[in-house]
């Protein structure tokens, strides 16, 4: 059975404006790919440890050493809007 | 007739070192075939002639001063999601179009260091999401072999620039198959290296536990060479693994009399194409040939590799992709407030399968499912990896088809997404496992479009897995060309 999603929910947690003919394709092709996905479900009981990377590093630390940061205006080159040496955004708040 | 451009980089430098020719003759050669081919075939996003020029003069001077690396004067093309100061660096999409980063990736920046010359960045799926380079916002790229087919993807403009001539190796990166499943489609040779050998500093994140950098070369030895320059501890990447730079060429020769082989059993049932099981089974007995004892051994949760594979990719890819919100780089559409501009961009700047991956993988983090999905795929990891294990106990070396096709046409696949995630059905356990694996070709099938044979490794075995190759590459002794460089350019 292909698996029924709330399109609408998943595009407002992932960010992401889709058209209407955009979201009707997606709620049927990932229905049909969780479908084929939740095979996962079929083995791997709950004594199997999960492996979040096939090869473990913890704790990786490289000398404390300061060295020069990229230039500020190189950085910011890329930038759609710049102000002031500043990422410029759209409003995040109300202003009275 | 074959160029300068149709040599191996191991040849290559040899001429260089003998004075028989230049980096800048080498260089106009490529870039001649380029312009013979690049229309047809669309390898590159972006060329790079000015700066190349600059670099082969430069790699020239340190070639007759007597004291060059390795890889000095011989072209390269970058993926395109590998950063290149000062060069636009695309990832194959809309979101990125106007990007130029300010740094370089170490594995460029250790080659350019050592004397590498750019011919340019080319051509990929769209944040290297794809099996067939048709996902790139750029347009498709076109198989050397048969302009009608795909290349293979997520790297098919570096794997067809290598096939092409257009250059003499390439960089791409291999998440689940996107250097050797394009390499086998291309009929060249295509290593994915242990995860973390290879630095990933400046490479573009599509899923950082499994992004791995690769080579397209003409030759084993090549991919050796390459490797050995690139690969290595870098403190600017914290997954990067703590071994030594080594000189990978060593040994390679010493053959491959006694070692064990294991044939993966799931790997020749339904859905591989005759042609690919006959290639490949002859490859097997090559390998029998030449020494090694081959048996029969399974990898018994291959089918389970790509449901894992297809949660824990774009789950990892949603969160790396959150990125690309607008404010700091790439494409912005303007909203009332912050959040609706970056809804917007978001929604402008990613193509349809970026966003079916998105979508997937937001689902499969999200409240309530995650345990169902993401938390039961990294279980099923667990269980890959104890498959391997379990097989290089009996054996030091895998072998299986690299892809269940041979290049199919532009257009077939594109609008059945699970059909076209199976072309990385035995490419991806490598990725999940972390353990190096090449793909070398092994053959052309009826149609005359290459198969590519697989051979796996345990992690860090790059000496054995390259020796292993490059023995089975002398005895096939793999020499066709694309039908693309007999035919006139119109």
């Amino acid at each position: 059975m292909p698996v029924e999603i709330d399109i609408e929910h998943v595009a407002r947690l992932a960010r992401l404006e889709l058209s209407d003919e955009e979201k009707e394709r997606l709620r049927a092709q990932l229905g049909l790919i969780l479908e084929h996905a939740a095979k996962v479900g079929e083995v791997a009981a709950g004594d199997v440890p999960p492996t979040a990377y096939a090869i473990p590093r913890s704790n990786v630390f490289r000398p404390d050493e300061s060295a020069p940061s990229l230039p500020r205006e190189d950085v910011l080159a890329n930038a759609p809007e710049v102000e002031d040496d500043r990422f410029k955004v759209p409003r995040i708040v109300e202003v009275e | 007739m074959t160029e300068l451009c149709d040599l191996t980089a191991a040849e290559l430098a040899v001429k260089l070192r003998a004075g028989e020719t230049t980096s800048a003759a080498i260089l106009a050669a490529c870039q001649w075939r380029a312009g013979a081919v690049e229309e047809r075939v669309g390898a590159f996003l972006a060329r790079t002639d000015e700066l190349a020029r600059t670099q082969a003069a430069e790699a020239d001077r340190r070639i007759a001063s007597g004291d060059a690396p390795a890889v000095a004067g011989i072209p390269l093309a970058l993926k395109d999601v590998l950063s290149t100061r000062g060069v636009a660096t695309t990832c194959g999409s809309r979101i990125l179009e106007t990007y130029i980063p300010p740094y370089d990736c170490t594995a460029w920046a250790r080659l350019s260091a050592d004397g590498s010359v750019l011919l340019g960045k080319t051509n990929c799926d769209e944040f290297a999401m794809g099996s067939s380079n048709e996902n790139s916002a750029f347009g498709p790229v076109h198989n050397p072999w048969n302009l009608d087919m795909v290349p293979g993807g997520s790297s098919g403009g570096s794997a067809a620039a290598v096939a092409a001539g257009e250059a003499v190796w390439a960089l791409g990166t291999d998440t689940g198959g996107s250097v050797r499943q394009p390499a086998s489609l291309c009929g060249v040779v295509g290593l994915k290296p242990t995860y973390g050998l290879i630095s990933r500093y400046g490479l573009i994140a599509f899923a950082s536990s499994l992004d791995t950098v690769g080579t397209f070369t003409r030759s084993v030895r090549d991919a050796a060479v390459l490797l050995s320059c690139i690969a290595g501890k870098d403190p600017m990447d914290a997954t990067s693994l703590d071994t030594p730079r080594r000189d990978h060429t060593e040994g390679i020769e010493e053959g491959i009399a006694g070692l064990r082989v294991g044939v993966v059993k799931e790997a020749f049932g339904e859905g591989v194409e005759e042609g690919v099981r006959s290639s490949v089974q002859a490859a097997v007995d090559r390998l029998a040939e030449l020494g090694a004892s081959v048996g029969e051994t399974s990898l018994p949760h291959t089918d389970y590799a790509l449901s894992a594979y297809y949660l824990i990719a774009p789950s990892e890819a949603s969160s790396n992709l959150a990125r690309y919100d607008g404010v700091r780089y790439g494409l912005r559409v303007d909203g009332g407030d912050s959040v609706e501009m970056m809804t917007r961009t978001r929604g402008a700047g990613f193509g349809p399968e970026v966003k079916r991956r998105i979508m997937l993988g937001t689902y499969a983090l999200s409240a309530g499912y995650y345990e169902a999905y993401y938390g039961q795929a990294q279980k099923v990891r667990t269980l890959i990896i104890r498959d391997y294990e379990a097989a290089f106990e009996r054996f030091d070396l895998l072998v299986s088809p690299t892809s269940p096709t041979t290049a199919f046409p532009i257009g077939a696949k594109i609008d059945d997404p699970l059909a076209m995630y199976l072309n990385d059905v035995f490419t991806i356990p490598a990725n999940l496992s972390g353990m190096p694996a090449i793909s070398i070709p092994s053959g052309l099938d009826e149609a005359g479009l290459p198969v590519g044979v697989q051979l796996t490794a345990p992690v860090l075995e790059e000496p054995r897995l390259l020796r292993a190759a490059f023995a089975l590459e002398q005895a096939i002794g793999f020499d066709a060309r694309p039908q693309l460089l007999a035919e006139p350019a119109d």
